[in-house]
């Protein structure tokens, strides 16, 4: 117990972390353990090619996307606390535990779930899925498997079934509209975030 | 309408009560009649014209015979389902109707003459539902719950068959049954074959109501691993009854522990083995693509012989085949070869399906079997129903501590009441041995309880139970490539995370799986052309298009016409938008075009499935519909555009789709696409009047009638090139017309009679290149249709790429795309 509170009280701002996020100190714990293994120049502070070590991750076909999203625009860096509120957005949602009406949506709402995958797509942040950028994301998961012409063709397609206001690309709401039937709770949740 | 489910159901109690009482009459003189004829042969006086050999086909009739009964009787359930089929399901309406057929049996013979007997039901009747239901498993679904699904499936049936048995046990030691001679062990055995979740009954009544995806492979994947189980234990506990109660010890314990985990995991070891051969076989059938369907059918029912052999479990077995091998089996298959497999196992599945309930049904009309006993039956009753509910919210709790998203309360109900049981109990107690278990027909008629009463009475009350509960529905949605497209990308996203988080989650060892699959299974089991064009987002993508291509189709054909497209209404189709982006300037003109298009005779079908050089638009339709085409320029038509026979058409229409076999015709098309060309070609190079030379060269009087009697007409065909070679002495007036000629002669959009089109005069050998190449000339007019086809159809051009390997569709398309901007902005010029 005494190494417990122990790490807990070298981590900054722990106890609103923890309310804002949601995880159990255990987890905290955990992914502060984690947050140091990956960051192995001592820094306190992770960059773009501490993830790209993670030897998984860079077989991802859109790790690098992935990678970009924990950092917010501008910055070369991401320090614990911003790095488990972005693991946040994947803890499932606890149906069981009774919600203030007051407090401020959580981070792994639906809402916020949709919005981090969103935000993969979008990579200029205009607010919009254009068909080129959507067109790379499905280069980076097709891959070879597919020609060129196929891949513009799915892409048009898609583009077609979620483009509501027809101006050939995907906004949030129309994002969020399309995939209205899907459970993203499930989809977007981990486990062992739990 | 309504009188003919009637009429069926007359007929066919009309057959078994005239074909009965024939059987019965005449398979009780057969040694007789067999003997008459055998000693008329010799002083036979003449040659017999016709001989009645009713002897001869006797099995196989009887066979048949009762198939057709029990198709009749679908037929007539379903008929009448339309009107009660809210209230009772499917099943129980065909074990009703077997009531009825069994008491016209029972009237005609005083006996009950057909049984379903237990051989029948495991060798003939059982194999191909149970291949049906694993065949069109929702594979993911399936895999990614099978913890759960084993869980319910293994634990929950010994935990049903140990209770029910020791339940039953205790109560009859109190007393509650009277006098029966049957032991602890005999209870067990009961309670082991009355555990068994029927497949059938369970995916008949779940199909119906339209649970939510979850519960519904929860309990059908339970279901059907379940019947495997259910027959290793009770072969078990059948062996421990044999075997007798003073002689079993610990080690026959252990024995028995071992042999039901060796059964039943050597049975699904087994039926994957049986998979991967399948998957090979499938695999090395390039040119006999017509045996392949077969082989799924063969293999499957082998690897269920096989295990029987081999005292294996053999529902396991064929279940793991069946599950296993579908998606390398569909893969390298050709798509008519899957439709078939497709569509001949629901056949098979279902008249199985039929056959079981409906004897189920007949079986029951028969005094011999009948034994009642009140405290038995009602206890078992009470606790196969109690002891269900339990054991799913034991076995539920425990799962839920792990599950990501936990099952829901009411989810866990409707699987408790989802208990049905079915035919597999049944076959298991008929199988009983009489000399071991002196109460056996008291086991069947307590099944036979057991089973009408979960059949129809949950049955009925099941689909209010679950509108009551509100359960979860499936979402009725279609297929959209976008939700498959993000599921794909949660997956990978998913993944990141568990590798960020540096953890081994559920992601890490599907993504494992894959991998491993991709790598190493794929390259082994399937074509490597298949491999090629396997990924799953294209496949979603290339079933959408085929739906599209099929609606679009359909309604083309509905309203008689492809008219529909102009209006704006043409739901499913929206591909205006698309189309009108790609071709902006154009649109209009196309627009246009399709108002006055009229389609006629042609049917669509024979467009969107082949290219056949099909310029034989019928003239006569045209010439009916536009007042403004005169006889001339019919004359015209009628002499230079090409027309292909109509046999030929059928011929092929009929046995080969893509392929045009038609040589001649083909051959024709080109040499005369190709001679027109040439002429306008070298009429554009030496500078004369193509019109001139095209119409002296085809048709001279032709050329000469026109000239003399219709002036305008001339104008009105070859507008364009007055245009181009005199100048613009005819004005607006032949542009006008020649609007006209687009809209109305789709076929005369061949270069013969539009040489305006620029492409063609400046580039002709790119262009006859692209047609050799094509080595099936298509006519000008079946390039036409395509752009004005949707664009999704246009789209299905890449994926034919892929499997025909010539450029062919590509290039149509690019010399479409050519052609048609440069052949409007030519037309909007002239307009100005």
């Amino acid at each position: 117990m005494g190494s417990t509170s122990s790490t807990l009280l070298k981590i900054p701002n722990v106890e609103e972390l923890m309310q804002e996020t949601g995880f159990s100190s255990a987890h905290i714990i955990r992914l502060y353990d984690r947050f140091k293994a990956l960051d192995k120049e001592g820094r306190g502070h992770l960059c773009p090619h501490d993830f790209g070590a993670i030897k998984e991750l860079a077989m991802n076909p859109i790790g690098d996307r992935i990678i970009g999203a924990f950092f917010s625009p501008g910055q070369e860096t991401v320090d614990f606390n911003n790095f488990v509120k972005i693991l946040a957005h994947f803890r499932p949602v606890d149906k069981d535990r009774p919600r203030d009406p007051n407090s401020p949506e959580p981070i792994n709402s639906r809402s916020n779930k949709l919005k981090f995958a969103f935000q993969l797509y979008d990579q200029d942040k205009d607010g919009k899925i254009s068909r080129d950028e959507l067109l790379k994301v499905l280069r980076d998961m097709l891959g070879m498997q597919v020609t060129e012409e196929q891949l513009e063709s799915i892409a048009d397609r898609t583009i077609q079934e979620a483009d509501l206001d027809r101006d050939d690309a995907i906004s949030f709401e129309e994002f969020r509209k399309s995939l209205e039937k899907v459970n993203i709770d499930h989809k977007m949740s981990i486990r062992f975030l739990r | 309408m309504p009188s003919s489910p009637y009429l069926c159901l007359l007929r066919a109690v009309f057959l078994v009560c005239f074909v009965n009482p024939l059987i019965q009459g005449l398979s009780g003189n057969s040694v007789v009649v067999q003997d008459t004829r055998h000693r008329l042969e010799p002083n036979l006086t003449g040659l017999p014209i016709v001989t009645f050999e009713w002897h001869h086909v006797q099995t196989p009739y009887l066979v048949i015979v009762w198939v057709f009964v029990a198709a009749l009787a679908k037929l007539s359930v379903i008929e009448v389902t339309h009107h009660v089929s809210s209230v009772i399901p499917e099943s129980g309406l065909l074990i009703i109707v077997g009531f009825i057929l069994g008491g016209i049996v029972w009237g005609a013979d005083k006996a009950q003459t057909y049984k379903l007997l237990p051989t029948t039901f495991f060798f003939y009747l059982l194999p191909q539902i149970i291949l049906d239901a694993s065949y069109f498993m929702p594979n993911k679904l399936f895999f990614s719950n099978l913890g759960a699904i084993l869980i319910y499936a293994i634990f929950g049936t010994c935990w049903n068959a140990a209770t029910v048995g020791l339940s039953l046990w205790g109560c009859y030691e109190a007393g509650a049954m009277g006098n029966l001679d049957i032991g602890l062990l005999q209870f067990l055995l009961f309670g082991s074959l009355i555990a068994a979740v029927d497949p059938v009954a369970v995916i008949a009544v779940f199909e119906e109501v339209h649970v939510n995806e979850v519960l519904f492979i929860l309990v059908f994947g339970e279901s059907l691993l379940n019947d495997g189980v259910t027959v290793v234990l009770y072969n078990v506990f059948d062996a421990f009854v044999a075997l007798g109660g003073p002689r079993i010890d610990a080690a026959e314990i252990i024995k028995g522990i071992v042999s039901f985990v060796v059964v039943a995991f050597g049975g699904s070891f087994l039926g994957v083995v049986f998979a991967i051969l399948l998957s090979l076989l499938t695999k090395c059938t390039k040119h006999i693509q017509i045996i392949e369907a077969g082989f799924v059918f063969v293999v499957g029912y082998l690897a269920y012989l096989t295990a029987e052999m081999l005292s294996l479990s053999a529902i396991l077995s064929i279940t793991f085949c069946g599950v296993c091998c579908q998606k390398y089996v569909n893969a390298n298959m050709d798509e008519k070869s899957v439709t078939t497999v497709r569509h001949a196992m629901k056949v098979l599945a279902n008249g199985s399906e039929t056959m079981i309930f409906l004897f189920l049904g007949i079986t029951a009309i028969d005094k011999e079997i009948w034994v009642w006993n009140t405290g038995f039956i009602l206890l078992t009753l009470l606790f196969i129903f109690i002891y269900r509910i339990i054991g799913v919210f034991l076995f539920t709790w425990m799962l839920n501590k792990f599950r990501l998203v936990p099952i829901e309360v009411i989810d866990q109900v409707v699987m408790s009441y989802g208990g049905l049981r079915g035919a597999v109990a049944y076959g298991l107690a008929a199988m009983l041995d009489k000399d071991k278990i002196p109460e056996k027909n008291l086991m069947i008629s307590t099944t036979l309880i057991v089973v009408y009463f979960t059949v129809i009475l949950q049955g009925i009350t099941m689909k209010p139970l679950v509108q009551w509960l509100k359960v979860k529905r499936a979402a009725h949605s279609d297929l959209k490539l976008v939700e498959k497209l993000n599921n794909r990308a949660f997956d990978h996203i998913l993944a990141a995370v568990e590798d960020i988080c540096g953890r081994i989650g559920d992601n890490w060892w599907t993504r494992g799986w894959n991998r491993f699959e991709e790598k190493y299974i794929s390259r082994i089991l399937m074509k490597p052309k298949a491999r090629k064009n396997k990924d799953y987002l294209f496949s979603i993508f290339h079933k959408l298009n085929l739906e599209d291509a099929i609606n679009y189709v359909s309604e083309g054909e509905r309203q008689g016409s492809l008219a529909f497209i102009r209006s704006e209404e043409a739901a499913n189709i929206d591909f205006k938008k698309q189309f009108g982006s790609e071709f902006a300037d154009t649109m209009p003109d196309i627009m246009a075009d399709m108002s006055n298009y009229e389609l006629g005779n042609i049917s669509v079908t024979s467009i969107v499935k082949d290219t056949i050089p099909s310029v034989s638009l019928d003239i006569h339709v045209q010439d009916g519909k536009n007042a403004v085409e005169d006889t001339n320029a019919h004359h015209l038509l009628q002499q230079h555009l090409y027309r292909s026979r109509k046999n030929h058409r059928h011929k092929y229409s009929r046995s080969h789709f893509g392929i045009n076999q038609s040589e001649y015709e083909v051959q024709e098309i080109f040499q005369r696409t190709m001679r027109s060309r040439l002429e306008s070609f070298k009429s554009a190079k030496m500078g004369v009047n193509p019109a001139k030379k095209i119409t002296k060269h085809h048709k001279k009087e032709l050329n000469h009638q026109m000239s003399n009697g219709h002036p305008e007409d001339k104008g009105h065909l070859y507008g364009d090139e007055v245009d181009s070679a005199v100048g613009s002495e005819t004005g607006a007036v032949n542009n006008t017309y020649m609007r006209d000629t687009y809209t109305t002669g789709a076929g005369i959009e061949n270069p013969a009679f539009m040489p305006e089109v620029d492409s063609f005069t400046h580039s002709p050998p790119w262009l006859m290149e692209t047609e050799m190449d094509m080595s099936v000339a298509p006519s000008q007019r079946a390039q036409r249709r395509l752009p004005l086809t949707p664009n999704r159809l246009r789209r299905l051009a890449p994926m034919r790429i892929s499997n025909c390997s010539t450029d062919s569709f590509l290039m149509a398309d690019v010399s479409l795309s050519l052609e048609e901007h440069e052949e409007h902005p030519q037309g909007d010029h002239d307009e100005m």
